[in-house]
């Protein structure tokens, strides 16, 4: 991880009322790489990246993208540092009531003044970089997840955008659309020259195409490294995890009081 | 539970309410600053002109002439025992443009628009279109809430206009073509008591009121509803409810001040 930051969190703390969801995260996102965020649902990931859009602010630390402190940024340089950005929601949030050629133009169409024929060309551009020209006149509800999820990938791509952010991009995929998807993130990637982002529990796809991994736990993070010092770690929750054991320091039971005693009987 | 317990609960149900008033006071102003698109870009503001105003209009009329028939019925009864059937013209006119036009049309616009605008903005909350729209850089209030906010405001009066109309011509249908009144005394009669400023401008302005109050409620019920399907159909009954009692107590209000002495 060579490559100048183009990222930077720095002991960022948040708490939901008193209840602690990041405590002291550091990470570094050097420029046109991919990384991973891995975790239990619940661990805290999606929070890291609201923090990095700005939706939420930390108690304690910072988010540093391009030079600047996003918590610290009023609204317009906000929406102005969000240019930057593109994400990728966990099913799309594709606009429901607008066809594939209009969800892949809404952010040309309201950032830029380029004329319809340009935004046509872009538009198609875009939609067979994802493998879906010929979509352009479909709703959303038309298409299949697999579909949708890659029209949401050509719509966050659709200004270039520096930082790109995939949150739970293979949930619910089918093995061919998990490929499909995992390949494309990797590929854009690389020709945007972007850095990336995913979040993710699907261990076996992202290790096949990440740079780097952060695996965070309770807020925390616990483990990180290459995907290979992943796949070899000896770190018990990282093991756990990667080989999807069922005993590990991730306990089966919901934590509770003593099952025999409920129903009378002795252990 | 104990005297304390249940204090305890109306307190916590109270400061709901008052921050609840709160942040729909804010949302509201939000709506009004961050209106400029809605006009810049005004075929966004036309587009939502046709899902809650044109698509409104067939209940509106289908409503307002039966309204009309029934005033048309009741109204020709009850001039009958003092032998002014003549004025069945200006007591249909006036009871559409005074009142049961801007009420009724509202209630119907609340009922039909103003739920789906609920249902939809909530549904865009829960599938996470609005959060895609602010990660885009777009301000969801600005490109999602005001231009449905202008077409309810615009379309309210048409609409309650229409509905008066249609009541008209129903309450025409039934007095002049069925029971036989006498057609040039029910035109002229109504001519000579409706007056432009006094009755239908006043009628306007309530439409104007209920629309704002009609569309603001919806919207708010909406961007604020729980991301959840319980969470959706919670905020469209509450949407029903709030705006119908809201249209009613405002008509009271602006009733008393328009009307008072005559």
């Amino acid at each position: 991880m060579s490559s100048p930051a183009l990222l930077e969190i720095r002991d960022v703390n948040f708490a939901y009322d008193s209840r602690p969801i990041l405590k002291g995260i550091n990470m570094t996102f050097p420029k046109g790489k991919l990384i991973a965020i891995m975790g239990l649902s619940g661990c805290g990931k999606t929070t890291i990246l609201r923090h990095i859009g700005g939706v939420l602010k930390p108690t304690r630390g910072y988010v540093k993208m391009d030079g600047q402190i996003i918590h610290e940024l009023d609204q317009d340089n906000l929406y102005q540092m969000r240019r930057k950005m593109g994400m990728l929601f966990q099913f799309g949030a594709l606009f429901t009531d607008m066809t594939v050629y209009d969800n892949v133009a809404f952010q040309m169409r309201e950032h830029t003044d380029l004329p319809e024929e340009i935004i046509r060309d872009l538009v198609m551009m875009k939609l067979h970089a994802v493998g879906l020209y010929g979509t352009q006149n479909l709703m959303p509800a038309e298409l299949s997840g697999g579909m949708a999820r890659r029209v949401a990938l050509a719509r966050t791509v659709a200004l270039d955008p520096m930082l790109i952010m995939y949150d739970e991009p293979f949930a619910g995929l089918d093995p061919i659309s998990l490929t499909v998807v995992g390949e494309l993130i990797r590929r854009l990637n690389d020709a945007l020259g972007a850095t990336s982002i995913v979040v993710t529990h699907d261990v076996q796809e992202s290790l096949k195409i990440v740079d780097y991994v952060y695996f965070v736990s309770d807020g925390a993070i616990i483990a990180e490294g290459t995907a290979d010092e992943i796949r070899a770690s000896g770190e018990a929750f990282v093991k756990q995890f990667v080989h999807g054991e069922m005993d590990g320091p991730i306990p089966f039971h919901y934590p509770a009081g003593d099952y025999n005693k409920d129903l009378g009987v002795r252990a | 539970m104990s005297i304390l317990d249940n204090l305890r609960g109306i307190g916590a149900r109270v400061v709901n309410a008052v921050w609840r008033i709160g942040y729909a006071s804010r949302f509201f102003l939000m709506t009004l600053l961050y209106s400029g698109m809605s006009f810049r870009r005004f075929r966004l503001t036309v587009r939502e002109i046709f899902f809650s105003g044109v698509m409104s209009l067939i209940i509106i009329l289908v409503a307002g002439m039966f309204v009309g028939m029934v005033l048309g019925l009741q109204g020709y009864e009850t001039l009958k025992r003092y032998g002014s059937e003549s004025a069945l013209g200006s007591l249909v006119a006036l009871s559409l443009v005074r009142e049961l036009g801007p009420v009724l049309a509202a209630l119907l616009f609340a009922s039909r628009a103003g739920s789906a605008m609920t249902a939809e903005i909530g549904l865009m909350k829960a599938t996470e279109q609005i959060a895609a729209m602010e990660l885009m850089a777009v301000n969801p209030i600005a490109r999602v809430v005001a231009p449905r906010f202008w077409a309810g405001v615009i379309s309210m009066p048409l609409l309650a206009a229409m509905f008066s109309a249609m009541g008209v011509f129903g309450g025409y249908v039934v007095g002049v073509v069925l029971i036989g009144v006498d057609e040039g005394s029910f035109w002229s009669q109504m001519q000579g008591a409706v007056d432009f400023q006094h009755d239908v401008l006043n009628g306007v302005i309530k439409s104007l009121v209920f629309g704002v109050a009609v569309t603001v409620i919806s919207l708010f019920e909406g961007y604020d509803s729980p991301p959840t399907a319980e969470g959706v159909s919670g905020a469209t009954t509450r949407t029903v409810v709030q705006s119908s009692l809201a249209i009613l107590m405002l008509d009271f209000i602006l009733t008393a001040f328009m009307f008072r002495g005559d």
